[in-house]
Parts: C-alpha cells; structure tokens; sequence
C-alpha cells in the first residue's frame, strides 16, 4: 500500500515552472530517495506535500484520503533551510514544536526525555540553541522532526551540514524509524549519499519526473551486463560473446571492462578466462544512480 | 485556536523574560518617579528660609519690609562699610542697601552676596521695593491703597459648549491635554511593539526557523501570533509601569518626605495664582493669604470640574479601540516587511511609507487637529484608518459627533482587515524567500501569488 500518492501535480510560480505533471507513489514502510540537481523542484514538492504551499492542479493522496490540514500531524519534516529560536532552551524549543504539532504537554515531556536519553544529551535540556555547537543543533533539529512520531518523515538534504558521525547516527535512527513502519522521504541532489539507503526512489529534473521505481529494479533495467574483470597473465579476448570495452595492462596485471553479448551469461565468460589467464577478481558493473540519471537525462534531451 | 494561543503564549513568555524588558519596565517608573521627585526635592533643600540685612539710609522702609515665612529682614544702622563688616561675621543670605534717595528718585538699591543671590530673591526683594515706593507715592498724591485695591477688577473666563447634549464647561487646556496624552501612547505603542514584531519576523528568517514553524501552522497563525503575543507585552509594560510609578513616587515621597512635583492639573491652577501674584503687596498680608487660597481652591474646582465634564468612559473606550486598532493595522504591515527583508538594514525602503503617516499625524494632531479640533483638515486625518488612532484621540475629548465616530471606527476596522490580508500575503511567500532583495514591483506581485 502507498502512503503517498502523488498525481499530475503541477506548480507554476510568475515567471517559471517549477513541478510539471508530477506523478508516483512512495510505498508505506520504504526509505524514499526524491532525488535531482538543485532547482529541479523537489523543495516544491516537499512544499506541497508538507501543506506549505498548494498545487495549481493535480491531487495528493496521504494514505488513500486526499491530503488535507490534518495530516499535517502525521508527518515530519526537515527543511533544508532549517533552524531553531536561538534564544529558546533546547527543552523547551523542543516541547513547543512538539505543542505544535497536537501532542499534549506530559507526553510530549516523556518522549522528549526517551529521546535525550537515546542521544546522550540531557544535560543540555536547560541551555540555550545558541550556545550549542552545529552538530548539537542538528541533532535537536532532527529530534524535532520526528517527536510526534510522524507516519511519514521527510528530510530535505538532511546530510548537508551534518558531519560523519552525526551522519551515521542520524542514518542509524532513520533505518531504526523506518523498521518500525514509518516512510521516510530524503531528498538530495547528492544522488551517491543515499543510494545504499533508498529502496524507492523518483528523479526529478527541469520539473519533471524523469524516472522512479524501487532501486533494485531501476539498476536491473539499467544493467550493461558489463563485468570487470583483474587478473594475472595476457588476456586476449576474440570470442564473438564477448565485447571488450576497455583494457589496461601493467606488469603483466590486466583490468578490463568486458560486457556480454548473445545471451552469454556471466558463467560462460568466466568458464572462458580461467583456461586462458588467472582472475583475481570478477564483478558485475551496475549502474550507480548518478550514472542512471545522467543517461536518463542525456536520452530526453535527444529525443 | 489552541496553535495561536501557544504562538501567543512562546512570544509573551520569551519577551517578557528577556533582561532588557525587565530592565525596561522597572527603571522606566524608577525614572518617572525621580523626575517628579527631584524638582520637590531641590525645591525643599533650597527652600530655607533666607535671611536679608537691610541697611536703610532713606529711611522709606523702616519697618515696611515685613518678614515673610521665607524671608527675613534684619535691619542695620551705620554705614555701608559698617554694615558690610557686621553681615560679613552673619551666614545671612544678603545685604540690600538703600541709599539715601527721594521717592521720585529712587536709585542706587544694591544687593550684597557672600554667593550668587538667586533671581528669585532678587525679584522678591524689588517687587516689595517696587510696591512699597508705589504705596507711598499713592499716600503722597493722597490715594490710599486699600481703595485701589478695591477699584481692581478680576475677571476669569469660563468658557462653555453650547451643543446638542446641553451646556457643557470647556477647559480647552484639560482637553488637550487628555486627548494628547493618550495619542502619544497610541503613537510610541504603535512605533515601539510594531518593530518589534518586524524584528521578531526578521529573526524568525535569519534562524531558519520559519519553515520548520510553518510545517506545524498556518503562516497566518504565526504572524497574528506573534501581533498578538506583542501586544499583550506591550499592555503588560504599560499596565506595570502605571502600578510601578504610582509606588515608585508615593514611595520615594514618602522615603524623603517630599510631596511629588505638583500634577499638570495643580500646575495649572498654580499657574493662575501665580499670575495674580503677589499685588495685593505687603499691607494685608492675611488678607491676601486667604484670596490666594480661595482663587486656589476655585482653580482646582474649575480643573476637576473639566476632568468631570469630559467623558471618561468615551474618550477610555475611544483609547482603548484606536490603541489596539492603530496597533493591529499598523503591526500586520511592520510583520509584513519583517517578511520581505533579510536583514534590518534592508527594511528602510519599506519602513518609510508606514512611518510617514504616523509622523504626519503625530506633527498634525500637535499643530493643526488641536487649533482646530473640527476643521478639514482634523476631519479628514480622523475618518483615514493610517492616521485616525491619533488624531482622533485628540479630537475625541473636544467631541466629535456620533456619526463620524463610527464612521472612523469602521473605517479602521476594514483599514485593519485590508492590512493584514496584504501582510499575510507579503507574508506567506516572504518567509520563504531568503538572499533575494525585493522591490515594490515584486512586492505587489505576491498579493496575487497562489500559494
């Protein structure tokens, strides 16, 4: 079931366009890659969903029921440009946004306190945001987000900023969120931070979808059947299954790029090399979804 | 609801807890009480009684210049280098010296000081000079004094309005008075706490903060939030600085047992006896104390009688609408360019066009609506919602008819219904917009934005 359902959404401003015909869905339970270069309209879209601003036409569904203020209260967001009342105490910022957001004074007061125990910062309850550090302010930031426990959370370039530490704890709670049931919707333009992270993803450029679909099945649509092959001895390849791309050799150490034509499986090229030379090492080359963008965004320029 | 209220609540609390506002509201009535008291207080410290050596070589005075609570005379004899020998070994304040002179020539009088002898003594000493050569010239062309005394006429001027709720006192002074003051509160109100919602606009975008509040609430919410958080500030200063001055003054009063500066009302009638002064001179001295009391007590009367005559409950309610209806016209639009700005300097351009009526008001209500309270010009600037909340607080204590109330009233109204829906639309796109300079061309642009 998808908890989002997004549907021929469009959103003009004076002078530019910044969402045109949108469409997909975002499966309940996934981690969401919203993914393209900067300006291509995912802040609009986020925009749109998270009820900051309305679409000129097109509908949204949350949870099969068109999208409307309550939901608000189901969802987490973490805007790109993001910060806190710098005068404000870190507990207290944290329970008004947790008011904001429906919860009552007591609940909110408990899950603030599990979470300042989850990362080790109580003692910071009683200071004031600017007498935090970055890294602290990040980590208020994303406690903030996700205290009501939102059904869907949704990161604007949540990584930008953050160091690596934070980085991986941040990652860690997302992976942690998400296996208890939440959706979790990133969106960068930094395609390679996320795609180890995303099961879904939807490319967006120039306003349009260019591409979406689970991970998986977007890099088997886009494999080259191509493997790379580092190995020991002369490699010369002449059969007709076999295609080479390119190939180094330095000191009797050969790296080459080969892909298979006629149907030969992955087997067949092995079964091929090992009579001929010693392989070292033998690895599919899959598409990374940069790579998958670029084509993509290459192939409806041509066309 | 309850999202505005807690907005409400975060901008109340967070202000009110900041050091500046504390400082602010405590040493503002500390101030207050100061300027009323010290004036009391010097008065009384210089108020001893001064002592005057008189060495008379005319002989016109002796024993004309009676003592006074204040003042005493000690007559001398010999000569002036005598005299001044003898008030050099005293701590008196003065030595005045009549030559010997002719009533129609009288010249040469010099006061002598070990200090500067203050202006105030030195009229004191020549008006009793003047009025005691005036009684014996009178005596000397054979009028007596108590005669002419009697001949003087005191005419005071009540003035009183003839309008359609029947006879009315008029004290213009009181009028003015009551009117102004509360202009002047609307006008400082309108300036302090609507720049403050600007500022706290302006910071809401420079902390990034906007967008993760506007993923909770309604971009509206959170701009008449924050109006109305800081207007429940702004009364909440107000209304402790009115309980704090009253204890500040009655306090250090009592501390230094000095009666407070006396109040415009008591200057006022002060000012009246005062400009009967001291004429009825020297001779009936009792007589005059108990004039100066009556013309004194029928003073206060007249000044509380005004105070009576004047409609409290109106020109009150009158305040309290264009207060908060001045406040919320005016804060909508100072949100609205905390909004369209990145930084403070870049509100200029924006602030001239919401300061200039205010000013124009402000400078008119003193010159043209108080000469005036009923003219073109008075009307006009009443009925307009930009500069009503001032210069109809000033009209209202002269009276304004029924019609033209209302008509200002809902004028302002609608003017605050119109403002904040242009503020909110400036609003709504400005929270969002950061590192872009806008102009007004852009600005009109987003009142029709759809967002």
């Amino acid at each position: 079931m998808s908890i989002l359902k997004i549907e021929g959404v469009t959103k003009t401003y004076a002078n530019h366009t910044a969402l045109d015909n949108v469409s997909f869905e975002i499966p309940q339970g996934c981690i969401f890659g919203l993914l393209g270069p900067n300006g291509a309209g995912k802040t609009s879209l986020i925009r749109i969903i998270t009820q900051i601003t309305g679409a000129d036409t097109g509908k949204i569904y949350f949870r099969g029921e068109r999208l409307k203020p309550d939901h608000i209260r189901e969802m987490g967001y973490l805007p790109e440009e993001r910060g806190l009342y710098k005068k404000m105490k870190v507990g207290e910022q944290l329970l008004y946004l947790a008011q904001l957001k429906g919860l009552s004074k007591s609940e909110a007061t408990a899950r603030i306190k599990a979470w300042v125990d989850r990362f080790e910062i109580r003692e910071w309850l009683g200071k004031h945001i600017e007498d935090l550090s970055k890294g602290m302010q990040q980590k208020v930031q994303f406690i903030a987000t996700v205290l009501h426990e939102p059904a869907l959370i949704i990161l604007d370039e949540p990584f930008s900023g953050f160091d690596p530490i934070n980085a991986n704890l941040i990652k860690d709670e997302i992976l942690s969120l998400r296996d208890k049931g939440a959706t979790i919707i990133f969106s960068t333009h930094r395609m390679e931070s996320v795609e180890e992270l995303c099961d879904n993803i939807a490319l967006i450029n120039h306003a349009q979808k260019v591409l979406d679909g689970p991970v998986k099945e977007i890099r088997d649509a886009y494999k080259t059947d191509t493997y790379q092959i580092i190995g020991n001895g002369q490699l010369m390849i002449t059969s007709p299954d076999f295609d080479v791309l390119e190939q180094h050799d330095n000191h009797g150490i050969f790296r080459a790029n080969v892909k298979l034509l006629n149907n030969a499986s992955p087997n067949d090229l092995l079964r091929y090399l090992i009579q001929r030379v010693e392989v070292h090492s033998f690895v599919e080359l899959v598409p990374s979804i940069n790579d998958i963008f670029i084509r993509k965004v290459k192939e409806t320029h041509h066309v | 609801m309850s999202k505005i209220w807690l907005i409400i609540k975060r901008e109340y609390i967070s202000r009110v807890r900041k050091k500046s506002f504390i400082i602010m509201t405590l040493l503002t009535p500390l101030l207050l009480a100061t300027f009323m008291i010290l004036p009391g207080l010097l008065i009384s410290m210089s108020g001893d009684s001064e002592t005057v050596m008189v060495l008379d070589r005319s002989g016109l005075f002796e024993g004309k210049l009676e003592n006074k609570k204040d003042l005493n005379f000690i007559p001398l004899a010999g000569t002036l280098d005598q005299a001044k020998t003898i008030y050099q070994e005293t701590d008196n304040t003065a030595l005045l010296y009549i030559p010997e002179m002719s009533l129609d020539n009288p010249e040469g009088f010099v006061v002598y000081g070990k200090k500067n002898i203050s202006i105030q003594t030195q009229v004191r000493l020549e008006n009793m000079l003047e009025k005691e050569i005036e009684s014996q010239r009178y005596l000397a062309s054979g009028l007596d004094r108590e005669m002419l005394d009697k001949i003087k006429a005191n005419v005071s001027l009540t003035a009183i309005n003839l309008s359609d709720q029947g006879e009315k006192d008029n004290n213009a002074i009181i009028t003015s008075v009551a009117g102004v003051v509360g202009a002047v509160i609307i006008y400082f109100f309108i300036f302090m706490y609507g720049v403050q919602i600007m500022r706290g606009v302006i910071e809401e975008k420079t902390s990034r903060i906007v967008e993760v509040m506007i993923s909770s609430v309604k971009p509206f919410q959170l701009m008449m939030g924050k109006i109305m958080g800081i207007a429940a500030v702004g009364l909440t200063q107000f209304l402790l600085w009115i309980i704090l001055s009253f204890i500040a003054v009655t306090g250090v009063s009592a501390a230094f047992g000095v009666d407070a500066a006396p109040s415009p009302a008591a200057q006022y009638a002060a000012g009246q006896v005062a400009a009967q002064g001291e004429e009825s001179g020297g001779d009936d001295e009792a007589v005059q104390q108990d004039s100066e009391k009556d013309e004194f007590a029928n003073t206060i009367q007249d000044v509380k009688q005004s105070f009576a005559n004047l409609n409290i409950g109106l020109i009150f309610i009158c305040f309290i609408f264009y207060f908060l209806g001045g406040y919320l016209l005016y804060g909508s639009l100072f949100g609205a360019i905390g909004a369209a700005v990145d930084n403070e300097t870049d509100t200029q351009q924006f602030m001239m066009p919401i300061t200039i009526p205010l000013v124009i008001s402000f400078i008119m209500s003193y010159s043209l609506v108080l000469k005036n309270p009923d003219g073109p010009v008075a009307f006009w600037m009443s009925i307009i919602p930009f500069t009503s909340p001032i210069v109809m607080m000033v009209r209202v204590p002269f009276g304004v008819p029924a019609w033209e109330l209302l008509l200002s009233m809902g004028l302002l109204v609608a003017g605050f219904i119109f403002t904040t829906w242009i503020a909110s639309r400036i609003y709504r796109v400005g929270i969002l917009m950061y590192g872009k300079k806008v102009n007004y061309k852009e600005l009109s642009k987003w009142l029709f934005y759809r967002v």
